[in-house]
């Protein structure tokens, strides 16, 4: 068996980035991101400019990310098991809420799925969830368009842009259910 | 002359047989209650997650490649829309439907997805002559427009009243209702289009077993937020799609006076005995005009012989 140097070169790389993060220290707004773009989910809708800065002026960490930063007073049904859980190596919401949610890898597949996080949502359900309450709280923008404009996709699922939009039209011509 | 039997014999025997043969099946019926299919899907709505902005409804639309709506799916006054004094309702246009709720003492609105409900025992199906309607394992209530005869009597028993005809075709007449996306997705494995379409994630697709444990976790671990009842755990024997509400469910439009069992169950023992009629009686009766008939004949004969 040989061993790739490059590989070998990129798993000193991932351990050395592993160490470097100082465990036992929590997180804090400094060490996030100025702005990013929220666009895993982008199509029918635009991709969300979100200004990570002024966000965290408005919201502590653990808000938004639980207790991976390592802030630890939470959700009680959090605490229950992460009272004094440090910070973690994944901080991001995409990387535990999956993009696809209640597909046969979330539901059918289970057998040997993580006993306590079975009611987590996917990524949409998860920010949604997250910012739609605070949004509403605070007065910021709380309809659909407020957050991400709809791309064409998206007009034409909501049927926004069909001049036919005047009446409901009875399917014609073919008979999409019959067999 | 001899009789191996006497008519009055005759009649006691018979009734004894046919109270016993009744009995005896009605009996059985109680032990054949169905509990629902092992793995089969479901859904869980959660009211307090949804925000109204029926992405579903236009999901729905588009994977069922149903007509283009009145009005576009962002369009928010059909809220306020009154048909004859009731809300929206699902019609041969549209399979689902989201509904505004306002609830004195609360600071904002419910919102209410209906469609069909994909019973466990749906009685659109015990009640459908041509079975037309079939309960698949994945937990759909499927309909065949092929064999339906369209007498719509399926509509008249749906507890939810959520069959529509399609009125507006006079080639294609058909009953027009949420097949829980059977063919495109369900037997695939994915969850239907209305789901995956929820931003809020007030829609959870699952096995049905999980969906109960999960509702019930959710009203543990959140006190106060919602009624402590799953609808759709127990009403009408039990159905696929099930709802959490943070409000009284009778106030969010719920028929909370839906049996706790199939609709099923108020005519199963009559129509037990159905089969049993339609064999025995005719033998029975028969039976008895002979009898009758015997008495006139040999009269007759006697009658005869005085003559000769």
């Amino acid at each position: 068996m040989t061993i790739n140097p490059k590989a070998m070169l990129a798993a000193a790389v991932v351990l050395l980035a592993g160490t470097l993060a100082s465990p036992g220290q929590a997180m804090d707004q400094l060490d996030a991101p100025e702005t990013m773009t929220i666009g895993a989910l982008a199509n029918l809708y635009r991709p969300v400019p979100f200004s990570h800065v002024r966000h965290t002026k408005l919201a502590r960490c653990k808000d938004c990310h639980h207790h991976t930063t390592g802030q630890q007073d939470m959700d009680p049904n959090c605490s229950r098991c992460h009272a004094y859980s440090p910070e973690a190596s994944i901080v991001a919401c995409k990387d535990c809420h999956t993009q696809k949610q209640f597909y046969p890898e979330q539901v059918t597949a289970g057998d040997h799925r993580n006993l306590y996080h079975i009611d987590k949502p996917g990524l949409k359900g998860a920010y949604h969830l997250n910012c739609v309450p605070c949004h509403a709280k605070k007065n910021a923008p709380s309809d659909c368009e407020g957050c991400h404009a709809l791309t064409d996709a998206g007009k034409q699922f909501f049927h926004l842009n069909s001049q036919a939009a005047g009446k409901a039209q009875p399917a014609k011509g073919r008979d999409n259910h019959a067999r | 002359m001899n009789q191996l039997i006497d008519r009055r014999g005759f009649l006691r025997g018979s009734l004894a047989a046919s109270t016993a043969a009744t009995t005896s099946l009605a009996k059985n019926t109680e032990a054949a209650s169905f509990e629902g299919y092992p793995n089969a899907m479901g859904v869980l709505v959660d009211l307090s997650r949804c925000v109204g902005c029926r992405s579903c409804e236009a999901a729905c639309n588009k994977e069922q490649r149903l007509p283009a709506p009145e009005k576009p799916f962002t369009d928010f006054s059909v809220f306020d829309e009154l048909h004859h004094g009731q809300k929206r309702r699902t019609d041969e246009t549209r399979y689902t439907v989201v509904n505004r709720y306002e609830i004195p003492g609360r600071k904002h609105p419910l919102f209410r997805k209906i469609q069909c409900n994909h019973c466990q025992e749906p009685a659109c199906l015990t009640s459908c002559f041509v079975n037309a309607y079939t309960k698949t394992p994945e937990g759909a209530v499927i309909y065949n427009a092929d064999v339906c005869v369209g007498c719509r009597t399926c509509m008249v028993a749906c507890p939810f009243y959520i069959p529509a005809f399609r009125y507006s075709s006079a080639f294609h007449p058909r009953i027009m209702k949420c097949i829980f996306c059977y063919d495109t997705r369900l037997t695939k494995g994915l969850p239907p289009a209305c789901v995956e379409a929820c931003p809020q994630e007030a829609l959870t697709f699952g096995r049905r077993s999980d969906l109960v444990t999960m509702g019930k976790q959710r009203i543990r671990e959140n006190p106060g937020a919602y009624v402590d009842h799953i609808y759709g755990e127990h009403e009408a024997g039990g159905t696929a799609w099930m709802y959490l509400s943070p409000a009284p469910f009778e106030q969010v439009g719920f028929d909370t006076s839906v049996p706790k069992e199939p609709i099923l169950n108020y005519v199963k023992d009559f129509l037990s005995i159905v089969p049993m009629v339609l064999t025995i009686w005719p033998a029975l009766f028969a039976g008895f005009h002979l009898l009758a008939a015997r008495k006139d004949k040999r009269a007759q004969l006697n009658k005869n012989e005085e003559e000769v």
